[in-house]
């Protein structure tokens, strides 16, 4: 009964650490430029395809992680560079149809150049599982986990310590206070799109050994992101965490208790739920509308 | 700058009866007319959904669940329970507009991207169901429709028929059907757009506040225009259902609701006859890049950004604007 | 009106047989070979080595003098696994290419939605699609080359009878392969007098299953496990299995019957079975095996010229191409009717899935032992005998 119990928690805690890591993402470039960026999950896609190329280009693991990286940080500099700068009057709906554009971009440049086959990464740690209470739980699980806490927290540090953080948040309240004050604007929200494929990647890369990767697992980690970062409440870094793990745990409770035809509908019945009487999500902001 | 008759929104719609009237001399053969009903029927929901999305300003990333529905609504009503294919295309507008306003209330008090979410979770949900409730549906793999039948006769796409002594083939009068269910959506969306609904939809957009401390009843009116595109978009899922002879869940899919949201904002937003060229274009570039292969995804998505960077306010709102300071 | 007399004029005259009174103008057009298949999309690994298969064999048969004396032509557009995009490439490809027969319909949605539309046309359509209704009933212009997933699931519950297991767990995928297994799988069962004691699904792309594999575990008396699905859903399924540490036999479909699941399940898919065309076992056949002489030369082939590994499903392109190829030469045109009449009449054929018989009660022409039982030995396929 217990283990039961136990081992439907494990699984909503690995697939919630994956939309967490996902839903940080877009949180990071929410809050900079008020964007929903639907590219997000192609920054995960390049994460894990870009490793598992170079590891297959012969370069040890290590540095295939760290060149996946900085080939995805690129990625997302680029992104803002040469497609959300020159539109930045446009429309908010505009923008996200250019995010679109941009993740068919990608994803169609990762099916030319690296196939279209799935591929695994090894696991981080040599054990594969851990057995508590009659129920197993993935290493990587953890990995994922511990990895998505530290970043939590570094973000936080960064956005309330360091001045690059404070600038990325002066940006996002008030652009052009920020740009009289002598803040380089657009530098500072291509930083936060290069900050935000860094994260996405770093996530593809780690959930990897656990989902496999292919050109298109962008779409659906990307679209669960979204979900996670909605429910937590666009904006909020710990609402992404806890709205990806609430949203991991109510997939495997449905699975495991009710039916696992109608596992992907229960989520989602439950956000409408949630936006019904928390509009702003669980922790958003109550931002006023100005007239 | 004069303002010529074309310029107005029924000298477009004159415009619009004209070009279609006039296709047929420029189509060759029946894989183009196929294109042409196509388009039609997307740019009829299209045309509804500008209505909410460009119009009243609220996002849906959900709408091909009420295409899906309609869709789905006729080919279980004609099937499983022997309605003519009318009698079950107006069942199944009703029956969407009903879900569209039951939904609705809860979901139009959400803003911004929070409606987006929501709207995207009913799509999600909507396309689970068609899925998994294969006893209905027929489950991934599709469930087939009869042709479509107009007052006792029947419109089938392989029929030939005969009109005082002229023949057509049911391909052409396919396509005359969709045109004119598209005049009569553009002339319906323009009234609309004219009438106190539209002054206040108009007013929401700019700001919902300002347009309630106005005096707008701001929720009424959104759920109408909710309302008004769902029945549009059903109307034209229940026609393509017929059309196609065969529907599976993709129709209702996530995908296809960003499509249709691509659609409007591509064309222009709030231009009734842009989201029609919006629609040609998305029906007709997969047909231009197929000589692309492999690099069909790489063209489309830059494609994309690429003319919502240089023309933000969509095609033909963007191109008219120009044509403006050009003459000035 | 213009169009329709001119179709009009088109299809008296091949009525007549005119067309055939002119062999000297005709051997200068190509034979044209449509084909629409799911190269991209949630299909990609069915369509991408059908795709594959299909331009590889066009082009040996050019090289070696084409079909008939003419040049085969094939044109292709990627349907991206989308019914609707398919049945709007199939009329491209009848109404404007005027393609002399079809190859394609890589899931069994872009199929359906494609028959229509050839059936009125009256073309040759070899699918390449696995669902029973493709076939069943038979319908005039349409074949198909792969097994039914009823024949699959056929074989593999007569292995689990043989093996005295009788109480199965099933979990299989949402997508179209998956529902549709699932159904066979619980009729055929019910008819062998095997219980199906747990029924579970999953999203294909989900990313854990750990839930419902738990909810099959827990299940009283269970003594194996069916997973029916194809992509890479069945390789999450077998790792989240032995995560658990299930140890009860463990049984998957034809779907992933290809090295690339082997590569992605890695250690995890030791021991499972499941049924599969010799194709996947070219190398250890023996060489009395009648596959033996044409699964090897397809796989040499094929890996020669991709450097990626064969599957079951760039199989089925390859018997579709080889069929049609056949019954053009057998009906001496391409007349559709003549070729939709050869293709009929086919006995004997030995492909790389099995060996067809086709008649006019069967389009699809294998039997269900043209599955063989695999199991996973030392990361390898073997044989079960």
């Amino acid at each position: 009964m217990f283990s039961e119990f136990f081992q439907f928690t494990f699984s909503g805690i690995t697939l919630g650490a994956i939309y967490a890591l996902v839903a940080l993402g877009f949180t990071l470039i929410y809050n900079a430029s008020h964007v929903i960026n639907f590219a997000q999950g192609e920054f995960l896609m390049i994460g894990g395809m870009g490793t598992v190329v170079l590891v297959g280009a012969g370069l040890p693991l290590p540095a295939a992680m760290v060149g996946a990286l900085v080939l995805a940080t690129v990625a997302g500099i680029l992104l803002h560079r040469l497609a959300i700068a020159p539109a930045r009057d446009a429309d908010v709906v505009t923008l996200i149809i250019i995010t679109i554009g941009a993740s068919i971009f990608l994803r169609g440049l990762a099916q030319f150049f690296w196939g279209k086959e799935y591929h695994a990464l090894p696991r981080f740690s040599a054990t594969e599982s851990l057995s508590i209470g009659g129920a197993t739980l993935l290493t990587q699980s953890l990995w994922i986990l511990s990895i998505a806490v530290v970043l939590v927290v570094a973000l936080a540090v960064f956005f309330s310590r360091s001045k690059l953080g404070k600038a990325i948040l002066a940006t996002s309240m008030n652009k052009d206070a920020a740009r009289l004050a002598g803040i380089k604007t657009q530098v500072i929200l291509g930083v936060a799109f290069g900050i935000s494929a860094l994260l996405g990647a770093a996530a593809g890369l780690i959930v990897t050994p656990i989902t496999f990767t292919a050109y298109d697992v962008g779409i659906m980690l990307g679209l669960k992101g979204f979900v996670a970062a909605a429910i937590g409440g666009l904006g909020s870094s710990t609402g992404a965490v806890v709205g990806g793990l609430l949203l991991g745990l109510s997939e495997a409770y449905t699975a495991g208790y009710i039916s696992s035809d109608y596992k992907d509908a229960v989520p989602f019945v439950i956000i409408l739920a949630i936006l019904f009487f928390l509009p702003n999500g669980l922790f958003g902001s109550r931002a006023a509308e100005r007239v | 700058m004069k303002k010529t008759i074309l310029m107005s929104p029924y000298g477009g719609l004159l415009l619009l009866t004209l070009i279609l009237a006039l296709m047929p001399l420029a189509v060759s053969n029946d894989f183009h007319y196929d294109l042409l009903t196509k388009i039609c029927l997307t740019a009829t929901v299209a045309v509804g959904l500008n209505l909410l999305v460009g119009y009243a300003g609220q996002v849906s990333l959900g709408h091909a669940a009420f295409y899906g529905a309609g869709a789905y609504a006729s080919a279980i009503l004609t099937g499983q329970y022997t309605l003519s294919p009318m009698l079950a295309l107006l069942s199944a507008a009703a029956g969407v507009g009903v879900l569209a306003w039951l939904v609705g209330r809860p979901i139009l008090h959400l803003k911004g991207h929070y409606l987006s979410m929501a709207t995207l979770g009913l799509g999600v949900i909507a396309a689970i169901v068609l899925n998994n409730e294969e006893q209905l549906t027929g489950g991934p793999d599709g469930i087939g429709l009869p042709p479509l039948s107009l007052f006792g006769h029947e419109l089938s796409v392989f029929g030939e028929y005969q009109f005082a002594g002229l023949t057509f083939t049911g391909v052409e009068l396919w396509y005359l059907l969709a045109a004119a269910v598209l005049v009569v959506a553009v002339l319906l969306a323009l009234n609309i757009i004219d009438s106190p609904l539209g002054r206040a939809l108009r007013a929401l957009h700019g700001s919902e506040i300002a347009a309630q401390v106005a005096g707008v009843d701001t929720a009424k009116y959104k759920l109408r225009v909710f309302v008004i595109s769902a029945v549009y978009a059903s109307i034209a899922g229940s026609l393509y259902g017929h059309y196609s002879g065969f529907i599976t869940p993709t129709v209702a899919s996530f995908e296809h609701s960003i499509e249709l949201i691509t659609i409007v904002v591509l064309g222009g937003m709030a231009s009734t006859f842009g989201v029609i060229i919006g629609a040609a274009i998305l029906v007709l570039i997969p047909q231009f890049l197929t000589d692309f292969q492999e690099l069909e995804m790489v063209v489309f998505g830059a494609i994309l950004m690429a003319v919502m960077i240089f023309l933000p306010r969509g095609l033909l709102p963007s191109v008219l604007q120009r044509l403006q300071r050009g003459a000035q | 009106m213009k169009t329709m007399l001119k179709n009009l004029a088109v299809g008296a005259v091949a009525a007549l047989g005119l067309a055939s009174l002119s062999p000297v103008a005709k051997a200068e057009d190509p034979i044209r070979i449509g084909s629409f298949l799911s190269v991209t999309g949630p299909a990609a690994f069915l369509g991408d080595p059908e795709l594959k298969t299909l331009e590889l064999y066009v082009h040996q048969l050019n090289e070696n003098g084409g079909l008939l004396g003419r040049e085969v032509q094939l044109v292709h557009y990627d349907d991206s696994g989308d019914a609707s995009k398919a049945r709007t490439f199939v009329t491209r490809l009848l109404r404007q290419d005027k393609v002399d027969l079809i190859i394609g319909g890589s899931t069994t949605g872009a199929t359906m939605a494609a028959v229509p539309v050839i059936e009125q046309a009256r073309v040759p359509f070899i699918s390449l699609a696995g669902a029973e209704t493709i076939s069943t009933p038979v319908k005039k212009w349409v074949f198909k080359m792969p097994q039914s997933d009823r024949q699959a699931a056929r074989r593999v519950l007569t292995d689990m009878k043989e093996r005295g297991l009788t109480r199965i767990g099933l979990i299989s995928g949402t997508g179209g392969f998956g529902a549709s297994g699932r159904n066979v799988t619980l009729e055929e069962a019910k008819a062998m007098g095997i219980e199906v004691v747990a029924d579970e699904t999953y999203n294909p792309k989900d990313t854990d299953v750990t839930a419902q594999l738990t909810r099959i575990r827990n299940t009283d008396g269970v003594q194996a496990v069916l997973n029916f699905d194809f992509g890479q859903g069945p390789a999450i399924v077998t790792k989240n299995y032995k995560q658990l540490g299930i140890e009860l036999p463990f049984y998957q479909s034809h779907g992933v019957a290809s090295d690339s699941f082997l590569k992605l399940a890695g250690d995890a898919a030791k021991g499972l079975r499941l049924p599969a065309t010799a194709l996947l076992v070219a190398d250890t056949i023996p060489d009395s095996d009648p596959q033996h002489g044409v699964v090897t030369g397809y796989k040499k082939a094929y890996e020669d010229r991709y450097n990626s590994s064969v599957s079951t499903f760039g199989g089925y392109a390859y018997d579709g191409f080889q069929l049609a190829v056949q019954a053009i030469k057998q009906a001496g045109s391409t007349d559709p009717a003549k070729v939709r009449d050869a293709l009929e009449s086919i006995q004997g054929y030995v492909g790389v899935t099995g060996t067809y018989n086709l008649s006019a009660k069967d389009h699809m022409g294998l039997s269900y032992d043209s599955f063989r039982i695999l199991e996973v030995k030392d990361g390898h396929w073997t044989l079960v005998e």
